[in-house]
């Protein structure tokens, strides 16, 4: 799950990692009373999207006086912001966030996140703050220090003062910059968080070191234990029908195609949706049902697929080993009846009850092709998409 | 012979009270391997479906011998089962718990070097069959056939489409193992690799890896030096786009990192035969076995020097010795 820039920098300020605060806006009668709050410019507004890149797109403004401020938050709030991690569609900014400016001397970059050579956690540094860690990593990888840590024990304080005098820190500050560190990892750690990101740290006239930015992103499978925060998800940056799979316990990412898939198990979902593009087609979208798929489950896959316009036909791969394949016909034909399914439908089933699965499926008046292997199902759909359009 | 999972396993399953560790327990058990009971913690004494319970690991081997585990609990509690079974004498750890926090993973991960001797496979895998023999774990048993095909993997129902294409092929498996589709996992493809490798049932291997990560590069860097065998392979995800999650925890394309393409590439430049698409799984096997024979047929056979031929000789009779004592 990923947050907002306003909420990480709410979490780093529980953990005592210095962030500048500021006021969410999310109507323009709403910025007189940011500006009440923060009275002091000059100031920046940062649209509030889940993506990187903001600034170059147009998402960050610097504003001087109240009139600016007026000004940048009516251009950036409903703005459609396109950077390299939107995609060529965008994101509509719904929300900006009214921070105070603060004057730095030195970028940094610093992020925590699980590596999976070393199976810990590691922090990822470099003194080039500012710029993508992507680029730098391609251009610059001796730029970028790297230290292991202690997945039972965190950071320890002497690690936390070598990577500040290696970031050419300032020898004063530490102390603060050791804490700063540790903070993060302990953070990082606590909150069973996939990634945390500073771009940039910023290093103050005082010498003192503070976060421009703030980035949180929490583990799936984390979120269990940290109810709190999994009440923070913003709906409206996410794709309603994954959100509306993942209340029934399915899998679900749309994909750029038109090929609806309907899958048990994330490998062979995956491997569908690979055949569909190898034969020619293109999916619509990755759909795990589960191993242990249910009638129910199935029925409400076959719906979030067909809210979906673009697709054209609709593969089913069943390889049965938990799930039962007569009890997903069953959920087939349950919601090829409710939705008035008309589009063309190849079906492979393998495994557990295939010869239940296949009679039922026969029995039920419902127009489909039976697919013998993946291959076979593969080309079908991608043949009966194009015997449509010809 | 078989990796890892062979007759001598004595099976107990973690939280076999739950409806998956029951149910599973008694397909293993239906199976024909030796399901010796289980344990929840506070219905220690009582017996379920045939199935002794205990309140603890320590206990489950005390009184039952058991050394290997199938761990059913549930992901918040699953990482201290893991270590539960290791602390508890348990040699063979298989966790087919789903969802467990990276970051338990990764403690977990720490403690378990210290016990050298214990493998864990999983989590989040659909574990490990030998056919014919036992199975520890959550495939269909009956879509197997004992033979000589080793197949390692980080999905579930993937694993079963290419075992069953082995089967359709006509031949069977040695040993079957689903590592995991998680970033952290016990066993990793390398460590499969090398088990299947040494195997001397295992005339070939299958290997099917998917996006994120560079595990499947690694295990490739190693059948290029070390495999003797012929090796298959397939790797899922070649239409995933990049910061997705696909499915499984650990299937992400990040930075530009772990894509099918790279992953592909790296396989190929170690011999290996890659399906291009997931229905020629059991093609690319049969390419690269016959691949695999033409060349060993070009190759002079190996003379054994003097030296090894009397080293040999000796332990034939010490060999011989032994059983007339006997």
């Amino acid at each position: 799950m990923k947050l907002h820039e306003y909420q990480a920098k709410e979490i780093f300020a529980k953990y005592g990692i210095p962030v500048t605060p500021g006021a969410v806006v999310k109507h323009l009668s709403e910025v007189d009373e940011a500006l009440k709050k923060f009275p002091q410019g000059p100031w920046v507004v940062k649209a509030q999207v889940h993506a990187g890149g903001r600034g170059k797109a147009g998402g960050v403004k610097f504003a001087k006086t109240e009139q600016e401020v007026q000004e940048k938050s009516a251009a950036i709030l409903g703005m459609t912001l396109i950077s390299p991690q939107t995609g060529p569609e965008g994101k509509l900014v719904k929300k900006i966030f009214i921070t105070p400016a603060v004057d730095y001397v030195k970028e940094l970059y610093v992020s925590v996140v699980l590596d999976r050579v070393n199976r810990t956690p590691i922090i990822l540094a470099s003194a080039e703050g500012g710029t993508e860690i992507e680029e730098l990593a391609v251009t610059k990888p001796e730029a970028i220090f790297k230290i292991i840590v202690d997945p039972i024990e965190g950071l320890h304080a002497y690690q936390a003062r070598q990577l500040h005098l290696r970031l050419g820190l300032p020898q004063e500050a530490i102390n603060q910059g050791a804490k700063l560190f540790q903070n993060m990892v302990r953070c990082f750690m606590d909150l069973d968080l996939s990634m945390l990101e500073v771009n940039p740290l910023v290093v103050l006239k005082d010498g003192s070191i503070h976060c421009l930015d703030a980035k949180v992103d929490f583990e799936d499978n984390g979120l269990a234990r940290h109810k709190d925060y999994a009440t923070w998800r913003d709906p409206d940056e996410e794709d309603a029908r994954e959100l509306e799979a993942a209340q029934h316990g399915l899998s679900y990412i749309s994909l750029d195609g038109y090929i609806g898939c309907l899958v048990n198990g994330a490998g062979l979902a995956m491997a569908t949706a690979d055949a569909i593009q190898y034969f020619g087609g293109s999916p619509a979208n990755f759909l795990d049902v589960g191993g242990s798929a249910s009638q129910k489950a199935v029925t409400q896959a076959f719906k979030i697929i067909l809210s979906d316009t673009r697709v054209k036909a609709i593969l089913v791969n069943i390889f049965g080993g938990i799930a039962k394949c007569d009890v997903i016909a069953q959920g087939i034909i349950d919601a090829a009846k409710e939705v008035g399914l008309s589009l063309p439908l190849v079906v492979r089933l393998e495994g557990t009850n295939v010869e239940k699965g296949k009679e039922l499926l026969a029995q039920s008046g419902l127009k489909y092709s039976f697919a013998s292997s993946m291959d076979e199902a593969a080309k079908a759909v991608v043949a009966a998409v194009k015997g449509a359009n010809s | 012979m078989s990796v890892l999972l062979d007759k001598n396993a004595k099976v107990i399953c973690q939280g076999i009270t739950g409806t998956a560790g029951l149910f599973h327990s008694k397909a293993c058990r239906e199976y024909g391997t030796k399901m010796v009971g289980g344990v929840t913690p506070g219905k220690g004494g009582t017996e379920i479906e045939g199935f002794k319970v205990f309140d603890t690991v320590e206990q489950a081997v005390k009184a039952t011998g058991a050394n290997t585990t199938m761990i059913f609990v549930p992901a918040l509690f699953a990482a201290d089962a893991i270590l539960e079974a290791a602390a508890g004498g348990i040699k063979l750890i298989v966790c087919i718990t789903e969802g467990i926090p990276a970051n338990d993973m990764a403690k977990v991960n720490k403690i378990l070097k210290g016990y050298p001797d214990v493998r864990l496979i999983g989590p989040n895998c659909p574990g490990i069959i030998t056919p014919g023999v036992a199975k520890v774990g959550i495939m269909p048993g009956y879509i197997h056939r004992p033979g000589k095909i080793g197949i390692v993997s980080r999905s579930g129902t993937l694993t079963y489409e290419a075992v069953w294409q082995v089967t359709q092929l006509g031949m069977g498996q040695s040993t079957c193992i689903g590592i995991g589709g998680d970033p952290i996992v016990g066993t990793t493809h390398i460590d499969a690799m090398r088990l299947l490798n040494e195997d001397k049932n295992t005339e070939a291997v299958i290997m099917i890896g998917e996006i994120g990560g560079s595990n499947e590069e690694e295990a490739a860097l190693y059948v290029k030096k070390h495999m003797k065998k012929p090796v298959a392979a397939f790797i899922a995800g070649a239409s995933a786009p990049p910061g997705k999650r696909m499915g499984h925890a650990g299937a992400i394309v990040s930075g530009g990192k772990g894509t099918a393409k790279e992953k592909i590439a790296a396989l190929e430049a170690a011999g290996i035969v890659v399906a291009k698409s997931p229905g020629e799984i059991g093609n690319a096997l049969l390419e690269a076995m016959k691949k695999s024979k033409g060349k060993k047929k070009a190759a002079k056979p190996e003379k054994l020097s003097k030296k090894d031929r009397k080293k040999l000789e000796k332990e034939k009779r010490k060999k011989e010795k032994k059983k007339n004592k006997k």
